[in-house]
């Protein structure tokens, strides 16, 4: 597979370490109910179709992406800085 | 008649060769042969000889030979049918010892001089097969016998029946010795890949190599033509074989152009990645020293055009399967190519227009073609030769070869005509292979009577030619033009217009036909011998799904995976069923294409290259001292370093371990993780991303960080410094240095992207050395070159001085040993000179190098966790370190590490243990079981999790996670180990077996 | 430079740099070069890039490498770059660049951590077995990480015919076998 990275182009995924539902980066920040952080940590979508995960480019520069993949045909259909998505879903500091 | 049977009986080999006069008999031309020179080459023993441009089954058959092979499951008699990859029968073994390679297709196999071949699955000889006895048991041998016969009792499987199939059945042999060639593998890029350099991929090839592009074109066979090498058509007004050569030659003077001949692309993965083999040295006996026989190419191709053609397949009928019945096309290829003919007097079975233009070869080359039975009762009929319309043949005769055939015609009259050779034509499947990689089901063209390719196939990857179902050599030539400007102009090159060189376009006109009705075996699948029976069988007993038919029958299977058989025996079963072809569909093509071998997977990954090693700095210092390394990870790590007169490795590290608590010991830590820590916020990422609170770490202070996962678990531990205001080093274990960076850049970038905080790894920018003993200041004295006194260098201080002079160095003192202890830092490069220095330096000391075993000796000792504690299962309180999780801030794991389960006042505690038998051996792993309760699971209170012999202390000590550990300080248990059936009584006492009060390491 | 009495090992534990021919390919293991990690803090990315610019050093876009004044720079994570100097004047690399970028920057050393091997002679037979780098658009100036044999390096393309590549300084004898190896299987 080849990954469309934002600053570097196509890149192999092999070069990449795959860590999987790019919803782990709402987590629920403070001294919160455990539910909250059971619910994060546990529950997590397997669609079959369009899917965001978390990829590192580990043997590149880094970056960790929020990659756009169709699970059923392996179709890349974007990837961000996981920074830059952090920051739109409203993560800061 | 009798007279023509007569006469061709003399002709097949199962006559003593020395009969058949002059070798080469059946070389009726040059065709693309250098007859210039000669190549001598063996097969079972008896010596031949073939030309350069020879494959191995093209040379047999130039010499008469024609017996190859016993089939699979029956032994019949088997002679080669194709001229290509898709060969089922002619598998023999190539070369002999280590280099001994069995199942090799004779198609393929390049023919080199002093080549040395033997057939197989024969015994004691080819012509005499003992095991052709199964073919007359060959009632009890049809589908699903296996699943049937052998179903009980269990035990037998094991002893009896599988080694008896095993010795039956199955091909060739493997060599047992160690292959002894170099693999290789790479990467290859371009915008267009074209597979396949028949005259679509030639097209293609040369459109988008004139267009500027970067091309690779990839053909499995060594001289690139494909069909045209085999026929005798015109293309644009010449030789079809010299259009091709001179297509080749101009592709050749492109610099943009890569031809890869003998290269096979075997798969299609995600993106337009392909995988292909390219056989740099199977056509001779030996690779170059140092030169790989076989590379394995990962090409990334931005566009790909599938040319890879058409198999032509059989048709069923009883006893088809005799030597000399062959594909159509084969027996033309090997007369144009090869200049070989088959057979003397050839009969064709065909049921298309494409079978007639064998009987037209044959017939212009002198041959005598005896009949052409054509199955299509409508159309003309061949000028001056014997065309049968609306027949068909319905048996064989012949012992280890073709003798004659029965033919009924149009009126259902059955005649034998003699013949030696009969060419079979059944019509073309497009090789659709690599279009269903990504599975993509092929579709049925009714036109042709074939799957051609889905149009779902895989993004980027256009079809022409034959395996898209244009069977001409216009319809060829134009798709693979067509193909390659559609796939540049998605690409943004200019395509100039394209001039097609003409040929011809001559229509199919085929009447499907897959098999004769009638009594006896009608063979499908050649290779694993699946006749129309099987198939019947299997649609009986409602195996009817493609997918079940396969495995019921093991039709498909093996090294040609059905590539002349697969389309027959759906079409079989879509008869029987009633259901059509295109709902009964086919099986799914996977990769390979074609067989692979596992060393060219393997590549340069054995041996040294198998995986890298990582070296510390103090390596060749080490090999020096004789030290005894041990593999952690890819690290090798001395483990300890034997003296003269130690003779096992107990002494060594006992040795060690003494001499670091009395006098000062010396141990490369390079490979503990380092990662620095710098920002403005880098303590309170610091803060999130460990238990415990670093923020409030002054600077020069170094302090021990627990990380949890985020589920309450621990991730490592390690200590981490503060060498500025805004610059921390943070240690990592070992094992978990990558794991560590990883999770800190997903905190950093992923949880809080505003943190200003800047991670990067200095693993290996400095080597680190212990020093740990009480001696340990003194010796550090002659070396740092700064005031390094208790006062001004208290214990946990940290920072940058320097050494021998001026060197920059890095001081920490910490202490994972319980002694006086420092680890001093130093650019790598200067690792080795440290650790010598230190050594001279310490000398009076009693300086002495320690390894792993002695470092794991001595922190067991002290009860400090490490790896057999740190097992991903553990939380803090475990650890008996519940109290530096901090509660009053939010880190990761904080909250989950709270959870009712993980708290219990009664759960597993870190414990010492010490046998009270002080002889007595502990086990790692034993269970902790109460004194009076039975060795169950029920009453498992926990389990030693690192166990060494403490020399201070003159016997075995462990640490141990035990139930209820704090509280149980004193108590006596049976330590349990049912593998080793070993049992111990053991007293639990604090984890600190050396100094529980620190004094020493404040010294 | 400090007169401390320490002498030097490569990454390949040599005393004395060797360089090695295998036909037309040349593998140098070099040890003059001092590397340094430079990344602009939180908010510091423009005063970073006008301390560097001043002091001309260049801080090159992803992917690539340049050559300034008295350092080199290639690019490696977003708002990070490694800075190359020659290393008898730059041995303590950092107390050079603090003064220049002062809070601004985390700057840390990293010459020792990476094993510098310069590759010589036609780059692409050999580079091709090697590792997954499309040599035809990796021109002279390029700079990637890539993977050669498990061994996760940096290669830095400084003309036609010569790469620089950086690889961890404990595998360097690993690398250096894979190098040779390959050089050997494609001369």
């Amino acid at each position: 597979m080849l990954i469309l990275h934002p600053l570097l182009g196509l890149r192999d995924a092999q070069e990449f370490t795959y860590l999987g539902d790019a919803s782990i980066i709402d987590r629920p920040d403070g001294l919160t109910e455990p539910e909250a952080f059971h619910d994060y940590l546990y529950l997590r979508d397997n669609p079959a179709g369009v899917h965001k995960e978390l990829w590192f480019h580990e043997q590149g520069d880094r970056s960790w992406l929020v990659v756009t993949r169709n699970t059923v045909t392996h179709e890349i259909l974007g990837a961000e800085l996981a920074r830059d998505y952090a920051r739109g879903r409203g993560r800061s500091r | 008649m009798n007279q023509a049977l007569r006469q061709t009986e003399g002709f097949v080999a199962d006559l003593p060769q020395a009969a058949l006069g002059p070798s080469q008999v059946q070389r009726v031309g040059a065709g693309l042969v250098d007859r210039s020179r000669t190549l001598s080459f063996t097969f079972d023993g008896r010596a031949y000889a073939g030309h350069p441009g020879d494959t191995l089954a093209s040379a047999l058959l130039a010499n008469g030979v024609r017996l190859m092979g016993r089939s699979f499951k029956y032994h019949r008699p088997r002679s080669v049918i194709a001229s290509s990859s898709e060969e089922p029968n002619a598998l023999v073994e190539l070369r002999s010892g280590a280099r001994a390679e069995p199942n090799t297709r004779a198609t393929v196999v390049e023919l080199w001089d002093g080549l040395e071949a033997r057939s197989q699955n024969r015994w004691p000889s080819l012509a005499f097969d003992a095991l052709g006895v199964n073919d007359f048991v060959s009632p009890f041998l049809t589908a699903g016998f296996y699943y049937k016969t052998f179903m009980w009792p269990a035990a037998f499987w094991e002893k009896l029946y599988e080694p008896v199939i095993r010795r039956a059945a199955g091909l060739g042999r493997l060599s047992t010795e160690a292959d002894p060639d170099a693999y290789d593998k790479g990467f290859l890029h371009c915008d267009l890949l074209v597979i396949g350099a028949g005259p679509s991929g030639l097209m293609a090839a040369l459109t988008a190599g004139r267009a500027g592009a970067r091309v690779i074109l990839c053909d499995e066979d060594f001289l690139l033509g494909g069909r045209l090498n085999a026929e005798t058509l015109a293309v644009g007004g010449q030789a079809g074989t010299d259009w091709a050569r001179a297509a080749v030659a101009e592709l050749a003077a492109l610099p943009n152009v890569r031809m890869m001949p003998r290269t096979t692309v075997v798969g299609a993965f995600d993106h337009g990645v392909f995988a292909a083999v390219e056989r740099v040295a199977d056509h001779v006996a030996a690779p170059l020293a140092g030169k790989p026989r076989q590379i394995l190419w990962r090409i990334t191709a931005r566009r790909s055009v599938l040319a890879a053609g058409a198999i032509e397949r059989p048709i069923a009928f009883r006893d088809n399967d005799r030597p000399g019945v062959m594909l159509a096309g084969a027996v033309r290829a090997y007369l144009n190519r090869w200049g070989v003919a088959a057979g003397r007097r050839v009969a064709l079975f065909v049921n298309n227009e494409d079978g007639l233009r064998t009987a037209r070869d044959l017939d212009a080359r002198g041959v005598d073609v005896v009949a052409v039975i054509d199955a299509r009762p409508e159309g003309e009929r061949l000028p001056g030769i014997r065309h049968l319309k609306g027949a068909v043949v319905t048996g064989t005769a012949g012992r280890l070869g073709l003798t004659g055939i029965t033919v009924r015609d149009a009126q259902g009259r059955e005649e034998r005509v003699a013949c030696d050779v009969l060419g079979v034509s059944g019509g073309w499947n497009p090789t659709v292979a690599l279009t269903s990689h990504h599975s993509a089901r092929p579709v049925w063209e009714e036109g042709i009577a074939a799957f051609v390719p889905s149009l779902d196939g895989p993004k980027g990857l256009g079809v022409a030619g034959a395996a898209a179902g244009a069977l001409s050599t216009h319809g060829a030539l134009a798709t693979g033009a067509a193909r390659a400007a559609e796939a540049l102009e998605d690409l943004g090159f200019r395509v100039s217009s394209v001039d097609l060189p003409e040929a011809e376009d001559a229509p199919v006109r085929l009447r499907p036909l897959w098999h004769v009705s009638g009594t006896g075996r009608a063979w499908v699948d050649f290779q694993n011998d699946v006749t129309v029976k099987d198939i019947k069988l299997a649609h009986q007993e409602n195996f009817r799904s493609v997918e079940h038919l396969k495995r019921y029958t093991t039709l498909g299977m093996a090294t040609d995976q059905g590539k002349t058989s697969n389309v027959t025996a759906l079409a079989v079963m879509a008869e029987l069923t009633g259901k059509g072809i295109p709902e009964t569909g086919t099986t799914m093509f996977r990769p390979p294409y074609t067989p692979v071998s596992m060393g060219v997977l393997a590549g340069r990954s054995r041996d040294e290259g198998f995986k890298p090693t990582r070296l510390t700095p103090s390596h060749k210092w080490a090999r020096e001292q004789g030290a005894v390394f041990v593999e952690v990870g890819m690290w090798l790590r001395a483990q300890w370093f034997p003296r003269p007169g130690e003779t096992t490795w107990r002494e060594s590290v006992d040795r060690e371990v003494l001499a670091t608590r009395k006098g000062v010991g010396v141990c490369d830590v390079t490979t503990l993780g380092k990662i620095d820590v710098q920002g403005t916020d880098a303590g309170a990422f610091l803060d999130r991303v460990y238990a415990n609170t670093f923020s409030t770490l002054p600077v020069g202070k170094v302090r021990y960080g627990l990380m949890l996962r985020e589920d309450g678990h621990v991730m490592d531990d390690g200590t981490t410094a503060r060498l500025g205001e805004h610059e921390y080093v943070m240690t990592t274990t070992t094992a978990n240095a990558v794991a560590v960076f990883r999770h800190l850049e997903f905190c950093r970038q992923c949880l809080w992207p505003d943190l200003d905080v800047q991670l990067v790894s200095t693993t290996e920018a400095w080597a680190q050395v212990s020093v740990a003993g009480p001696n340990a200041r003194r010796l550090l004295e002659r070396v740092v070159d700064g005031d390094i006194s208790d006062a001004a260098f208290p214990t946990m201080a940290c920072g940058n001085v320097t050494v021998c002079g001026g060197l920059r160095a890095r001081l920490f003192r910490i202490s994972f040993s319980g002694e006086l202890a420092y680890e001093i830092a130093v650019p790598a490069r200067y690792g080795d000179a440290l650790i010598r220095e230190l050594m001279a330096q310490g000398k009076d000391l009693g300086a002495t190098p320690y390894g792993t075993e002695a470092l794991g000796v001595l922190r067991v000792e002290k009860g400090h966790v490490a790896g057999g504690e740190l097992n991903g299962q553990s939380t803090a309180l475990n650890m008996g370190l519940g109290r530096m999780v901090s509660r009053k801030k939010d880190s990761i794991g904080m909250v989950l590490s709270q959870r009712e389960e993980l708290v219990r006042e009664d759960g597993l505690r870190l414990v010492g243990v010490r046998p009270v038998d002080p002889t007595a051996v502990l086990k790692g792993g034993s269970h902790f079981v109460a004194l009076d309760k039975e060795a169950v699971a029920a009453n498992d209170d926990g389990w030693l999790t690192s166990v060494v012999h403490s020399p201070h202390l003159g016997h075995q000590i462990a640490l141990g996670y035990l139930r209820n550990g704090a509280a149980r300080m004193g108590e006596r248990l049976r330590v349990v180990n049912l593998l080793a059936k070993t049992e111990v009584e053991v007293e639990i006492v604090s984890p600190h077996f050396i100094d529980p009060e620190g004094e020493r390491l404040r010294g | 430079m400090a007169s401390h009495r320490l002498k030097p090992l490569s990454a390949l534990g040599r005393e004395f740099l060797a360089v090695e021919s295998i036909g037309p390919v040349t593998v140098a293991e070099v040890m003059d070069v001092a590397l340094a990690s430079l990344a602009a803090r939180r908010g510091q990315e423009a005063v970073v890039g006008a301390a560097a610019a001043q002091a001309g050093i260049p801080l090159p876009p992803p992917g690539r490498a340049e050559v300034g004044a008295v350092c080199g720079a290639f690019w490696v994570s977003p708002e990070m770059w490694f800075l190359e100097a020659p290393f008898a004047t730059h041995e303590d690399v950092v107390a050079h660049l603090r003064p220049v970028f002062g809070e601004a920057a985390s700057i840390t050393e990293q010459t020792d951590a990476w094993a510098r091997l310069n590759v010589t002679g036609p780059l692409g037979p050999l580079f091709e077995r090697l590792c997954n780098l499309d040599l035809g658009r990796f021109e002279p100036g390029s700079a990637t990480r890539t993977v050669i044999e498990h061994v996760g390096c940096y290669a830095i393309r400084r003309a036609p015919e010569r790469m620089t590549v950086l690889g961890p300084r404990s595998m360097a004898g690993s690398l250096h076998h894979a190098l040779t190896v390959a050089a050997r299987s494609v001369a």
